[in-house]
């Protein structure tokens, strides 16, 4: 390990603590770019003078902008997120289980989309331009044009309602047992499987195909070795970064699917929860659940950054 | 460097290809699979540590047949006819495990370019002793103690430890020859050798082949030695295969080949170098003349260009020799305005230009064209023969319709192409055929000066030499001066009135041609000169004891 | 080229695009009814007046599946040319251009593209108020940043080549550059790009509607007939089902066609072949 990897990723890590605050700034000037007065559009026209002079101090609307936002800022920091307009309480409160929940799903989603992504993105490469080939690549086409509801509803109507396998809307609470848990989030996370599936077969089968392409992939035939060993010796080694780097975007992908399917079996997690606050205009709760998202989205990206850092030997083996 | 001959099992010879007949499926975007066939009806044969040259121009299916001795077919490639037997025994009758067994052990390949045919996430040791392990030719650590072994016999720097290396730690030419290490390493009967020093320069070739040379003479291993190059494979060969479009042209032994081919095409390749030019004396006022130019990219304190002076005459040819790094290409940057130089200046018949390209008048840029190498990039692919030839009247001249036409016909005649190549594009033509537009599209400016960079070097060696022929003539009828930037000598002497040597960003020699090629020579146009492969059993022997001094590749 | 060298995937593909673009465009004559007209019971079956049954409130599903074409394709295409337009111009002209413009407009495009799109048109939709020009606007310009990446990549590649530094040396101006040489080799990347962002769009607008912060009542889009429906599924009525394939149907016709489009623009023999 030499110190140019090292520093490398150091760098890539500063920078994306950077951008975690750049986009800090973007989401708040997010809720501010509405010409005219943010109290008044919250609560409606018919809404008393008294009312909203009331949400123009609780919001802080009196105070200038940035002023808004460091206040902001430093809560979110501190751990304090606010208070919810419409409910009045403590937003980590309420969000906190919100989250553990959707990381749940989400959590399970992957487990079973990433290794099985992974094996038809190497079966579409082992038998490349046959039938196998093409069905994979025709089901990745259309599942990257099928909105997340259609697959949701499709799962609802089968699974839940005419067979009755899976109960089709998927209600959690903490003192559920563990294993009744799994089968109440088994739609939920068969929907957002075959959301990212295809997307990741994809990108895979095309990161394996271009290292299988390589003339040191030539040079390992030519000397008779096994295929098998050719795959473990030469192609892996190569094909593990830009694999790594495909699972993690995609799991990026699925954290922000999750908010839709969340919708579709009212599933109790931080989608849920941004998704009905939008719609009552309730500016904290987005602001610190819109947040959050970006913070894990931007995570996952710097982990898949860092995968394909690391992984070039170039750059581990300086000259 | 002991080595048991006696393993082959059979008498008669290594290899015998009977009638081989390669096809493959060809997959144009947008239209139907086609198949091609690649190789028809060629056979050879090997005997035991002989060497067999198989030398053509691209598409003749020299590699394609290299590759089928080891039973492998790149892409969609397919062996559909014929026998190959190694010793003894068919390979197209063995099953998968059969060819594999032979691969790596029996039959061993050194690929053109080493950079990319190692692993970038291995050892070269690990690498380089993987075949032996593999088909338990011995134990690890003997093959690494060969392995050693064949570094040091290949005069690879700190043979003891360079295997400890990844693969971009080490230089080009230094991995051709740890590959062919890693053929050697396993002890087979046949190593594959496909174009091993045509991605080296001239003067890092020379050792390569020169190393490549003593270990086949060592070890006794039998080789396939692929090439475009007659001239390199005549140096190791004991016999040449001459092969056009996948079919065998002539096949002799090395001598014959080159000194009484039988074959016009094989007579056509001997020659290829001959073309007749009367040198030119320096006129007495120049067209261009660069004075101590110094540049650099970027901020960057190594300067490409250190205080370069060349002065081109009217209708004379100044070639610009140097390998790789030598900052030839930069210098004709510097002189079109593309990269401004720090300091001296570029003055055009009586005027200095400006220094940076967008500060020159049209009629400055109209009188200095410039002709690129690859021809194919060089040419917008979406526009069509006519418009490429055509815009530069229309700009230049406010040529238009019928009349544009006429002088794009016109035009298309002097590169010896038809009319009916004005409404194609560019995908549509030959090599030879683009390098002809883009010297047309030059012409149409009418210049005084046209720089051709490299214009040949990615054609086949005949087509090339059509080009240069072309060059020669054109320079006749418009009286236009070239500076012809080039690293090979051969051109070079072919063509040229005037020479520059650079080296390092430097002008190491200057003058008239006979001048320069004559001696006294400074060191490295001593060794330039000598690397340039001649036509001549015995040269390479020659050249290596007589340089002064090392390529800059070890 | 003639009919017979489509191939079979983009002649449907072609086909369906074509009939909703028909029901989008001539919707008043083809709907057998009003599109806010209550026609039936609550959730009836499929029948030969209703072809695929009626809605939640009891209009006919037909009917609205073709004025929801309207409303969704209109959207979307307008959305995509924002985006189109915006993207490609600043793209084209950071590449050529350089210096300050081309950092400034990349690191920008850098942040934007940190968060996740529909997350980053949440938190603006939750101030905004929600109307059609809203959501153009919205969605416009969020996905213009896609096409600035992909229009600047490509622009960037062909600026380096020999042919526009030759077109430079013939003493040729920046419009020249952009227009002929460059905009011409672009033109098939961005083309079947310009199918993936509509596909882009029409999803985007539907999951927007579907959350109930897209297009809202009585106007009606796919999505939020999605939404309209969506409670029958469990009882057993695929009411919702419908307009949810037919988004998926519009979106895999594009996606076919584009793919095509693709394959054929990047002959580069004049599509003679």
């Amino acid at each position: 390990m030499g110190s140019p990897l090292v520093k490398l990723i150091a760098q890539r890590v500063a920078l994306g603590f950077l951008l975690l605050f750049a986009v800090s700034v973007l989401i708040f000037a997010g809720t501010q770019i509405l010409p005219g007065d943010v109290a008044q559009s919250i609560l409606g026209q018919s809404a008393t003078p008294q009312a909203v002079a009331n949400l123009r101090e609780q919001l802080g609307l009196n105070q200038p902008a940035y002023v808004r936002y460091f206040d902001w800022l430093g809560g979110i920091l501190t751990g304090d997120l606010g208070t919810a307009l419409t409910t009045r309480q403590d937003i980590a409160t309420t969000l906190l289980p919100r989250l553990w929940n959707t990381l749940f799903l989400a959590f399970w989603a992957a487990v079973v989309a990433v290794p099985l992504a992974i094996l038809l993105g190497l079966l579409a490469v082992r038998y490349r331009n046959g039938p196998v080939d093409k069905a994979i690549s025709g089901f990745a086409l259309a599942s990257t044009s099928v909105p997340e509801f259609f697959v949701g509803y499709l799962l609802v109507y089968f699974f839940a309602v005419k067979w009755q396998w899976f109960p089709p809307i998927s209600t959690v609470y903490d003192s559920m047992p563990f294993w009744q848990k799994l089968q109440a989030i088994a739609l939920p996370a068969a929907a957002l499987t075959l959301v990212v599936l295809a997307h990741m077969m994809r990108m895979t089968r095309a990161a394996i195909l271009n290292v299988m392409q390589s003339a040191y992939i030539e040079t390992a035939e030519l000397k008779g070795l096994r295929p098998l060993d050719i795959i473990r010796r030469h192609a892996f080694p190569n094909a593990i970064a830009p694999i790594v780097n495909v699972v993690m975007l995609n799991l990026a992908y699925l954290v922000v699917g999750v908010v839709v399917v969340e919708v579709i079996f009212v599933y109790p997690g931080m989608g849920q929860y941004l998704v009905d606050h939008v719609a009552k205009r309730d500016v904290p709760v987005v602001q610190a659940v819109g947040l959050i998202f970006a913070a894990v989205y931007i995570t996952l990206n710097i982990v898949a950054d860092i995968a394909a850092i690391a992984a070039n030997p170039r750059l581990r083996h300086p000259k | 460097m002991a080595r048991t001959p006696t393993k082959g099992r059979k008498d008669g010879p290594l290899l015998d290809i009977r009638n081989l007949r390669i096809e493959a499926t060809v997959y144009p975007p947008g239209e139907q699979p086609r198949n091609v066939v690649l190789v028809d009806d060629v056979s050879l044969k090997l005997e035991r540590g002989k060497v067999l040259g198989l030398i053509g121009e691209s598409g003749a299916g020299k590699s394609t047949i290299g590759l089928s001795s080891m039973g492998f077919g790149r892409g969609g490639v397919r062996i559909t006819g014929g026998e190959i037997l190694l010793n003894g025994r068919d390979i197209r009758k063995g099953n998968t495990g059969d060819v594999r067994r032979l691969r790596g052990k029996e039959v061993c390949y050194v690929a053109q370019s080493a950079a990319a045919a190692f692993n970038p996430a291995h050892k070269l040791m690990d690498q380089v002793v993987e075949a032996s392990v593999e088909h338990r030719v011995s134990s690890r650590a003997e093959a690494e103690k060969r392995a050693v072994e064949f570094f040091r016999k290949l005069s690879l720097p700190s043979p003891e430890t360079i295997g400890d290396r990844y693969p971009h730690q080490v230089s080009g030419g230094q991995l051709q020859r740890v590959m062919t290490a890693m053929a050697l390493c396993s002890e087979p009967d046949l190593i594959v050798f496909d174009e091993p020093t045509t991605a080296l320069d001239v003067t890092t070739q020379i050792d390569v082949l020169a190393a490549i040379k003593e270990a086949i003479r060592d070890t006794h291993v039998a080789a396939l030695y692929i090439t475009h190059d007659l001239a390199v494979v005549a140096q190791v060969s004991d016999e040449i295969m001459v092969l056009r479009h996948g079919k065998l042209v002539e096949w002799g032994g090395t001598q014959q080949i080159i000194k009484e081919p039988r074959q016009e095409y094989t007579n056509a390749l001997v020659s290829v170098h001959h073309i007749e030019h009367q040198e030119h004396a320096p006129g007495n006022k120049p067209l261009l003349s660069v004075k101590n130019v110094t540049a650099s990219y970027g901020n960057s304190a190594i300067k490409v260009l250190k205080d370069v002076s060349v002065d081109i005459y009217p209708g004379q040819t100044l070639a610009v020799v140097g390998e790789s790094g030598s900052g030839k290409s930069t210098l004709a940057r510097a002189i079109t305005g593309l990269l401004p130089p720090e300091s001296g200046s570029v003055a055009f018949e009586d005027r200095t230009l400006a220094n940076r390209l967008a500060d020159r008048p049209r009629a400055d840029l109209r009188e200095l064209q410039m002709i690129y190498q690859m021809a194919d990039v060089a040419m917008n692919p979406r526009q069509t023969v006519a418009t490429i030839i055509g815009r530069p009247l229309e700009f230049y001249f406010k040529m238009r319709g019928r009349e544009r036409d006429q002088r794009v016909a016109e035009l298309l005649e002097k590169i010896e192409m038809g009319k009916g190549f004005a409404d194609r594009y560019p995908a549509e033509l030959s090599g030879g055929q683009k390098q002809r537009v883009c010297i047309a599209r030059a012409l149409a400016a009418k210049p005084k000066l046209i720089i051709c960079d490299e214009v040949t070097s990615a054609l086949d060696p005949l087509v090339a030499n059509g080009i240069l022929k072309l060059l020669l003539g054109l320079q006749k009828e418009e009286d236009v001066a070239y500076l012809f930037i080039t690293h090979d000598l051969a051109t070079v002497k072919s063509i040229a009135d005037s020479i520059a040597v650079m080296y390092r960003g430097e002008v190491v020699r200057y003058g008239p041609k006979s001048q320069v090629l004559s001696p006294p020579f400074d060191d490295y146009t001593d060794l330039l000169l000598r690397s340039v492969p001649e036509m001549e059993i015995g040269w390479l022997e020659k050249a290596i004891q007589g340089r002064k001094m090392v390529g800059a590749g070890n | 080229m003639s009919f017979r060298s489509i191939p079979i995937g983009a002649a449907i593909g072609l086909l369906l695009t074509f009939l909703f673009l028909a029901a989008a465009i001539f919707a008043p004559w083809l709907a057998p009814f009003g599109k806010a007209q209550i026609v039936g019971d609550v959730w009836a079956p499929m029948s030969s007046t209703h072809w695929l049954g009626t809605d939640n409130i009891g209009r006919d599903l037909l009917s609205r599946i073709i004025f929801g074409a309207r409303t969704t394709i209109f959207i979307a295409v307008l959305a995509t040319m924002l985006s189109f337009t915006l993207g490609a111009v600043l793209g084209f002209t950071a590449a050529v251009v350089g210096g300050w413009f081309d950092m400034v407009m990349s690191r920008l495009v850098d942040l934007l593209m940190a968060i996740p799109t529909l997350i980053f048109g949440l938190v603006v939709l939750s101030v905004l108020p929600t109307t059609i020009v809203t959501l153009i606007l919205v969605m416009g310009i969020l996905d213009s940043t896609r096409v600035y990446r992909l229009a600047r990549a490509v622009a960037v590649d062909i600026n380096v080549m020999d042919f526009v530094e030759a077109a430079r040396l013939r003493g040729e101006g920046t419009v020249w550059v952009i227009f002929r040489e460059i905009l011409p080799n672009a033109l098939s990347p961005l083309i079947s790009e310009l199918g993936l962002r509509f596909i882009y769009a029409v999803l985007f607008l539907s999951a927007l509607s579907f959350l109930g912060l897209g297009v809202q009542p009585p106007e009606a889009d796919w999505g939020g007939m999605v939404k309209e429906n969506k409670d029958g599924i469990v009882f057993g009525i695929g009411a919702a089902l419908i307009p949810a394939a037919a988004i998926a149907a519009l979106a895999i016709s594009v996606n076919l066609v584009a793919d095509w489009v693709l394959n054929r623009t990047t002959s580069l023999k004049g599509g003679r072949g």
